[in-house]
């Protein structure tokens, strides 16, 4: 019993003295102004670790916003809202648009072609090994939802054979750019603008051949803005939505009925 | 056995601690450091220095405690829990004073300390001084444990087995910065490929083996 006793007494003893040797020091040594903007920071983020903004996580991208190296806009996920807060807990101005990720493609399985039948693995990275995917088309959404299961935010689903992304839901986080093998996907401001929802970079009649719903880069749409707008690279229109007033006059230019 | 002096002791075991007795690539501890810090040169060479730091602290400390508290009492049996609480509690010690009075050896070396807190390599080279068979026969040979030679010896002790883990984790940070930029198989890449080397770095030091 006694044995018992003093070997408690010894390690309680060795335990107690630390701890209160820690405490004195903690004390003591305390030097009070440290982070509590950083923890003011950290708070105002997400935290979703995500990474977009180029950081580890949300921890160092805090730090790295509290010390001045980094900007308070960069987080995608907290959009507008975290940035704001950043920006007020650091005190200085930010300019801010809110990023969303958007599916070049609309090749539903209704009008793209197929080149064969694919019963593999449900996954766009599998499907895109084996000659470039089952899709006539060698650039569009392949709509096994590689994406979807990479998102965090749960705002891609497919539909009809293509990835659509809620803009809602969409934190611009940029994972499912990364994922795609076919890069369909871009991080774009979310301003409402006319888009060409297509990614084919083929002539006009090689593309029309493989879906119905391509770009044949007619530059129609080019000769209709009034805004220079639009401009047509590789048979592929694209749309600056910084110019873009949305009048809709592409729309109704556009022959294959694909600007939206 | 001859009577040896305390300097010619204090050599011979600071080689064999660097050398044959090396801790991470002979006796295989603390190689969560060793794999995890091991990336870049300049973060292995502050996880080294703060090993070495910590594990001269750490037998200062331990070594009274073990000499004068637990032999005196039959707890010998006690060591391990008794020297994890110890170690513990002087980790955050240091820590925090650091923090307090060195802000720039912080900002090099503070990010280790909590990974040391708890580092097998740390708690192994206190509880070594006391199985260590050269440290036992110099002990018999110059009056036990409890005088000051001895001690002298065991911090030479924690000295040489910080330098042999710093000295571990230089080498292979060079090895796997050269591995970095290599063609490695898919199903190799990363910690298989990593451990693999690091195995044929151990095998390397075992060419020290007999030296001491």
């Amino acid at each position: 019993m006694n044995a018992i006793l003093i070997a408690v007494a010894i390690v309680g003893g060795v335990g107690l003295v630390g701890g209160v040797l820690l405490a004195v020091i903690s004390h003591f040594c305390d030097t009070g102004e440290t982070n509590e903007r950083l923890a003011e920071i950290r708070d105002a983020l997400p935290g979703a670790n995500c990474g977009a903004c180029g950081y580890a996580g949300c921890d160092s991208y805090a730090e790295a916003v509290e010390n001045g190296s980094a900007e308070p806009n960069l987080c995608a996920p907290g959009g507008a809202d975290s940035a704001k807060k950043l920006a007020e807990i650091l005190g200085v101005e930010v300019d801010l648009v809110k990023k969303v990720a958007r599916v070049n493609c609309n090749g539903c399985t209704d009008v793209a072609e197929t080149r064969y039948n694919y019963t593999g693995l449900p996954s766009c990275k599998a499907a895109a090994a084996l000659g470039g995917g089952m899709k006539a088309c060698d650039f569009g959404c392949l709509g096994l939802g590689d994406c979807v299961n990479v998102c965090e935010f749960g705002a891609i689903s497919v539909k009809n054979g293509i990835a659509v992304v809620d803009e809602t839901l969409c934190g611009g986080c940029g994972l499912c750019a990364k994922t795609c093998p076919k890069q369909v996907i871009s991080i774009v401001t979310a301003k409402k603008a006319a888009t060409v929802p297509c990614n084919n970079k083929q002539k006009g009649g090689q593309a029309r051949k493989v879906c119905k719903a391509a770009c044949i880069g007619c530059s129609a749409c080019v000769r209709a803005c009034e805004f220079g707008a639009v401009k047509v690279e590789n048979f592929l229109a694209t749309i600056d939505p910084e110019k873009c007033t949305n009048c809709g006059k592409c729309v109704a230019a556009c022959p294959q009925k694909i600007i939206i | 056995m001859a009577e040896q002096s305390v300097w010619s002791m204090v050599i011979s075991i600071l080689l064999a601690g660097i050398l044959t007795d090396n801790m991470v690539l002979s006796k295989f501890l603390g190689i969560c450091p060793f794999l995890g810090v091991s990336k870049k040169l300049n973060t292995a060479f502050a996880m080294g220095m703060a090993v070495i730091l910590v594990m001269l602290l750490a037998t200062a400390v331990t070594y009274p405690i073990y000499v004068f508290l637990l032999i005196p009492f039959g707890l010998e049996y006690l060591q391990t829990i008794a020297f994890i609480l110890v170690i513990a509690a002087l980790v955050q010690m240091l820590e925090i004073v650091m923090k307090r009075f060195m802000p720039p050896l912080y900002k090099a070396l503070g990010i280790y300390l909590p990974l040391i807190t708890t580092n097998c390599a740390v708690l192994g080279i206190t509880l070594l001084h006391f199985t260590n068979q050269k440290i036992i026969d110099f002990a018999a040979a110059s009056g036990g444990y409890a005088t000051g030679k001895v001690f002298v010896v065991c911090m030479a002790n924690a000295l040489g087995a910080g330098a042999g883990f710093l000295l571990s984790m230089l080498l292979f940070a060079g090895v796997r910065s050269r591995l970095e930029k290599a063609n490695v198989p898919k199903f190799l890449q990363g910690l298989p490929i990593t451990l693999i080397a690091a195995s044929i770095v151990a095998l390397s030091f075992l060419g020290f083996a007999g030296i001491a």
